[in-house]
């Protein structure tokens, strides 16, 4: 596993001057060939934004104002249009939630296909034929299909048909932001699975986006966990499920009802998350944690700091060791 | 249909006064396609349903499965096209005039899924809750404003007089759902409908609002129908669940029951694909999920499930299956349990 992408310091606002919004706050995230990230948080935690951010979709007014993001060692952020253009689906997709208004309604699925390789460079039909083939077959949507307009596909299978897209110049990277939200259960599954496989195949790094923690724990090598445009907590998915330590983890660990276990009354988080215009100067979760510190939560906002190789986690309940905060 | 199907499940008295709503072989199709290529779609399929008074029934179904015609037809947003509704032991007609649904409603209402398309954008959270106050003659007009607070209050919007004024694009996903349900309990009705109530929110708001439905539903001894495809939220609100496929329920019983003893292949199915963070690390674990809901144009006589049941066979074909005593009020309906 080597480093693939890397995003440092990176810190993305909406307008300009004074009245700016900052959607994310210094995010360092690092993802490597072959795995699975999560960046789990609710609505309005930035997670989107990052990931637009660090693929260079982000448009005005969204500007990155510090930071940077590397993919293979070029910086992304600073590349040409065109060379951008070049590395985006070949090299780094991306999933949408919404994949009905990926798709354009007055094409046949084929042609879209065609269209997309023959703007990156594939010109051989047979050749442009046979990849399109072969992804329809990975994401189990029959080939019948390919003649088929977007408005005759199921929602699921749209879902699977915008993944083949994703996967048919073979990037290296895949951004899934939310790319199950609007699907069923069993549909949402059977997506995460083949993906999963897709991965094993292919050998593609995934950073995953959602809002549902339970589904990460699932599929994910690491989880980062993003609260109000910061990233509060971030360690490999057996450990944040066995050990989550910042609050606000523990808080979305609590808050799925269970399966199997006894019925008792469990208690969601309480209020909301703060208004980004007007982020309270300690940290951002203090008004809605349990263990809340008043003196210090409130005014100081905390460092991030490694608790365990591979763990870090931004929250006073875990004070920075003298040794220093150098990532593992 | 074929005649062994009808067969009620649940006996046929309905004057019993612990019952708030008996629905027997509730049934809604729709006319789609143009002229030359009409097509019926049998989205509703012969539904029979009890609901005791402060009971809470969680409706589990996918996409197409039928569940939001369901709350539709129970709330006459859509008329049903054939079965009986009995509410507290009257027989409501199908074709209700406008003086039948003022009544209906102010027995009967809904919560909706999307809180963003169900508000008024237009009216403030006042003007939103003093309708139904008024409408039902719940409160006289010069204490419209303080029962509107009340209602605010119950649904944890405080303090009220912040919110009454304000407008739907004011208040967050979360906020705008409490409304929603501060406008359904407005007419202080028996029966709520939830259809998907929580699907729209972040998963950190959904345990919060399903709280506040069952603090609401226990404390007014309320009868809730949770309509969702989230079988966990359903096992955490609801006393019974009801699985429905293709329109047709296949099965019901206690929460506990389903949930830890599924018969029903699709029950199991669907057991199977939710997420289970308690149940640790499954990524090993392989899932067969061929296949997609049927066509409803096109349904065969048989077990709609038959065409993705791992376990079907000759006997599934012909008929749907007729429905099987489990015991403890939990009923099946396939074939592998005769």
């Amino acid at each position: 596993m080597s480093l693939l992408l890397e995003i440092a310091g990176l810190t993305v606002g909406y307008g300009a001057g004074p009245t700016a919004v900052l959607a994310v706050q210094d995010v360092d995230l690092a993802v490597h060939t072959g795995e699975v990230v999560g960046i789990a948080g609710e609505s309005g935690c930035g997670k989107s934004t990052l990931a637009l951010a660090a693929t260079g979709l982000l448009d005005p007014p969204g500007r990155v104002l510090q930071g940077g993001v590397r993919y293979a060692g070029q910086d992304l952020l600073r590349l040409p249009p065109a060379a951008l253009r070049h590395v985006r689906l070949r090299q780094i997709a991306m999933v949408f939630q919404a994949s009905m208004n990926v798709l354009n309604p007055v094409l046949r699925i084929r042609d879209q296909f065609l269209d997309a390789m023959q703007a990156h460079g594939i010109t051989s039909r047979r050749e442009a034929v046979e990849r399109t083939q072969a992804v329809f077959e990975l994401v189990k949507v029959p080939a019948r299909f390919l003649d088929a307009y977007p408005h005759q596909l199921s929602g699921g299978m749209r879902q699977r048909t915008v993944i083949a897209l994703s996967l048919v110049l073979e990037p290296r990277l895949i951004f899934m932001d939310e790319p199950t939200t609007a699907l069923d259960v069993v549909v949402q599954r059977a997506i995460l699975q083949s993906v999963n496989d897709l991965r094993v195949q292919r050998d593609f790094a995934v950073v995953f986006i959602t809002h549902d923690l339970s589904l990460l724990i699932e599929i994910a090598d690491r989880i980062a966990i993003m609260y109000a445009g910061y990233l509060v907590e971030e360690a490999s998915g057996p450990e944040l499920y066995q050990q989550p330590l910042h609050p606000y983890t523990q808080a979305l660990m609590q808050a799925f009802p269970p399966l199997g276990a006894v019925r008792s009354r469990l208690q969601g988080i309480p209020g909301q998350p703060p208004d980004l215009r007007q982020l309270p100067p300690g940290c951002p979760f203090a008004a809605r944690c349990g263990k809340v510190r008043q003196g210090t939560c409130d005014t100081v906002r905390p460092a991030m700091t490694i608790v365990t190789p591979g763990h870090r986690v931004a929250c006073h309940l875990y004070p920075v060791s003298t040794e220093g905060g150098k990532q593992a | 249909m074929t005649a062994p199907v009808q067969a009620a499940p649940e006996g046929s008295a309905t004057t019993d006064s612990a019952l708030v709503l008996e629905v027997r072989g509730l049934s809604k199709s729709f006319t789609v396609g143009s002229i030359g290529r009409r097509r019926r779609v049998r989205a509703l399929n012969g539904v029979d349903l009890r609901l005791e008074r402060g009971e809470v029934l969680g409706l589990v179904g996918e996409s197409g499965s039928g569940k939001t015609t369901f709350a539709r037809a129970l709330a006459f947003l859509d008329s049903p096209t054939g079965g009986e509704i009995w509410l507290e032991g009257v027989r409501q007609p199908l074709q209700p005039t406008p003086r039948d649904l003022h009544r209906y409603r102010s027995r009967v209402q809904m919560i909706f899924q999307d809180p963003y398309a169900s508000l008024d954008r237009l009216h403030t959270v006042y003007r939103t809750l003093s309708q139904p106050l008024r409408s039902f003659r719940i409160a006289p007009a010069s204490q419209t404003r303080a029962a509107c607070a009340e209602l605010l209050e119950s649904v944890g919007l405080v303090p009220a007089t912040d919110f009454l004024d304000r407008y739907p694009h004011e208040l967050s996903g979360g906020q705008r759902q409490r409304v929603g349900i501060a406008r359904a309990l407005a007419a202080r009705p028996a029966l709520i409908l939830a259809d998907e109530p929580t699907s729209m929110l972040d998963v950190s708001i959904r345990l919060t609002i399903m709280n506040l439905l069952l603090d609401l539903q226990q404390g007014r001894a309320l009868s809730l129908i949770f309509i969702t495809h989230d079988l966990a939220g359903a096992n955490y609100v609801s006393d019974r669940i009801a699985i429905l496929y293709a329109g047709h329920l296949l099965e019901i019983g206690p929460a506990s029951a389903l949930m830890h003893d599924p018969y029903h292949p699709y029950t199991q199915l669907l057991r199977k694909a939710a997420p289970d963070p308690q149940g640790g690390f499954r990524r090993g674990e392989r899932f067969d999920a061929s296949g997609e809901p049927p066509d409803l144009t096109e349904l065969a006589p048989g077990c709609p499930f038959v065409p993705r049941c791992p376990q079907a066979r000759a006997a599934c074909h012909p008929h749907l299956p007729a429905w099987r005593e489990l015991g403890g009020q939990h009923r099946v309906r396939c074939v592998l349990y005769d």
